[in-house]
């Protein structure tokens, strides 16, 4: 038995989840997939008093696709989204990262609730939120507040969420308009998490650049966006050139770490490869659209 | 401080019960008080997949999960594979004819995630299977021989699939 001993509660309503967790203070913690909390029990780096199982509250796990938006249940597992045909239709960027996240088991389990809260800088679902203009909803005994997803990573698996609040629902948008995404990622394996991964929207009007999101996963302590590049891709021309100069900027940009999957500079080298292959992917989307 | 529960689950098509600590991950649930031995332990944080079962249909590490959730559910392990007179089922059989396994250390793992890929896909690409599997580690066969002993499998089971029809 490698887990430290804790209280069990398996809420079956969201009340009943806030009042366990309120009850429980610090020493609480909201249970969803458990691929990532149940590995950090075994090894005993997590060591909750209560465990508050929110698997069996009810109705925290829709997918609905409502034109360019995407609203997703806290509780929807990783494998569900990848399936969903809708979401590959409307957010192809979306599936494409969702079957990216582990493996299958892994998937069928791991909730995109317990992904956006757990903030790892390597995974998908944080740099997906910052580059979908994304929100998370959460609850609290104090009520519920909304929380974009530039305001919620603090630092490396660290969100800005209280320790009593759970995330109920995850929002992203898509601009209006003409719009590709592209979503890419290196990793040794199948499986792995990503030494980086870049997550890339772009609207074009005309033959111009009218909206850019550019966000990165794995080169900093918390996901990334590359600002730099974006505001140099507004109202270019959306061009070989300008994505050139775009990937340059990110490469001046980011300040990753390095560790024995990559060298800082490795990283930093990758990402511009990957934001070149983003951008124009998404490009050829929208062309592919018109013909 | 964490009163024990007892667990209760159908475990290839049994129902079996045990009490445990709510600390207690469903692979040593299923090991230690359903005495079902054939799920391994390998790495126990959830990277090998050794102790891969299916929960409702669906593959799972039985190391990420604890005893407790599993209540009332329903559970297939190796044990549930082969038939009552110790018929090996399709799929260890192609196993076993095409060299899928040397130790058998990973091998119920691989078993259980085979298993949920030919249900979904009864007809999958080499790269289907390369890519279902790739969350379960062999140190041993290099996994050249699990992949073919997968398409052996699932040509099999389409056969016999057919068979039953006729
Ligand atoms: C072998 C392996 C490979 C993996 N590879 C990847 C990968 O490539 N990419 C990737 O992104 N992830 C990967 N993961 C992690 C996986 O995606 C997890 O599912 C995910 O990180 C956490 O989701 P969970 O539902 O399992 O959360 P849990 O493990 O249950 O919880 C994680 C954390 O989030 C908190 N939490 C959970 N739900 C909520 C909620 N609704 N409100 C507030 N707090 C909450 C928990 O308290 C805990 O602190 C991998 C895991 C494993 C074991
Ligand atoms: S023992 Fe469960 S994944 Fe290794
Ligand atoms: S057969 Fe030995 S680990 Fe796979």
């Amino acid at each position: 038995m490698k887990p430290a001993p804790f209280e069990y509660v398996a809420a079956r309503s969201l009340d009943e989840a806030l009042a366990a967790l309120a009850d429980a203070g610090e020493g609480g913690k909201v249970l969803a997939g458990g691929q990532s909390l149940v590995p950090l029990l075994a090894l005993r780096l997590a060591r909750p008093d209560v465990l508050v199982d929110v698997n069996q509250v009810a109705g925290l796990d829709r997918v609905v696709v409502d034109d360019h938006r995407l609203v997703i249940g806290a509780l929807a597992r990783h494998r569900a989204v990848e399936l969903d045909e809708q979401v590959r239709r409307a957010f192809p960027l979306v599936s494409a990262a969702a079957a990216k996240i582990g493996h299958v088991a892994i998937r069928n389990r791991g909730t995109v609730g317990g992904s956006v809260a757990h903030a790892d800088p390597a995974a998908e679902w944080p740099a997906l939120l910052l580059a979908l203009d994304g929100e998370v909803e959460v609850a609290s005994p104090r009520g519920r507040r909304v929380v974009s997803a530039g305001d919620l990573y603090a630092g490396y698996l660290t969100t800005t969420l209280e320790v009593d609040e759970v995330v109920c629902e995850v929002r992203a948008t898509l601009p209006e308009g003409r719009t590709g995404t592209s979503f890419l990622e290196l990793a040794r394996r199948e499986g792995d998490f990503a030494i980086v991964g870049v997550a890339a929207v772009l609207a074009i009007e005309g033959d111009e650049v009218r909206h850019c999101r550019l966000a990165l996963s794995g080169v900093g302590s918390t996901p990334v966006r590359a600002r730099g590049a974006e505001e140099l891709l507004a109202g270019a021309a959306a061009d070989d050139a300008a994505i050139a100069a775009a990937a340059r900027e990110v490469v001046e940009e980011i300040d990753p770490p390095g560790d024995i999957h990559g060298s800082a500079d490795y990283r930093r080298k990758v990402a511009g490869v990957l934001v070149r292959r983003a951008l124009s992917a998404a490009r050829d989307e929208i062309g592919r659209m018109v013909a | 401080m964490s009163e024990r529960r007892t667990v209760t689950v159908e475990v290839n098509g049994e129902r079996r019960s045990g009490s445990v600590e709510p600390r207690t991950t469903l692979a040593d649930f299923l090991r230690d008080e359903l005495g079902l031995t054939g799920t391994h332990l390998g790495c126990e944080h959830g990277v090998c997949g050794a102790c891969t079962v299916l929960l409702d249909g669906r593959s799972v590490r039985s190391c990420l999960m604890l005893a407790v959730q599993a209540d009332g559910c329903s559970l297939r392990t190796v044990e549930g594979l082969a038939a009552e007179g110790g018929e090996l089922h399709p799929v260890q059989e192609a196993f076993s004819a095409e060299h899928g396994l040397q130790c058998g250390f990973c091998t119920p793992g691989f078993l259980m995630a085979t298993l949920e890929l030919l249900s979904e896909s009864p007809q999958p690409s080499e790269e289907q299977i390369r890519s279902h599997l790739s969350g379960n580690l062999c140190r041993c066969t290099g996994y050249h021989h699990i992949v073919k002993a997968v398409l052996r499998a699932a040509e099999t089971m389409r056969g016999d699939v057919a068979a039953s029809r006729a």
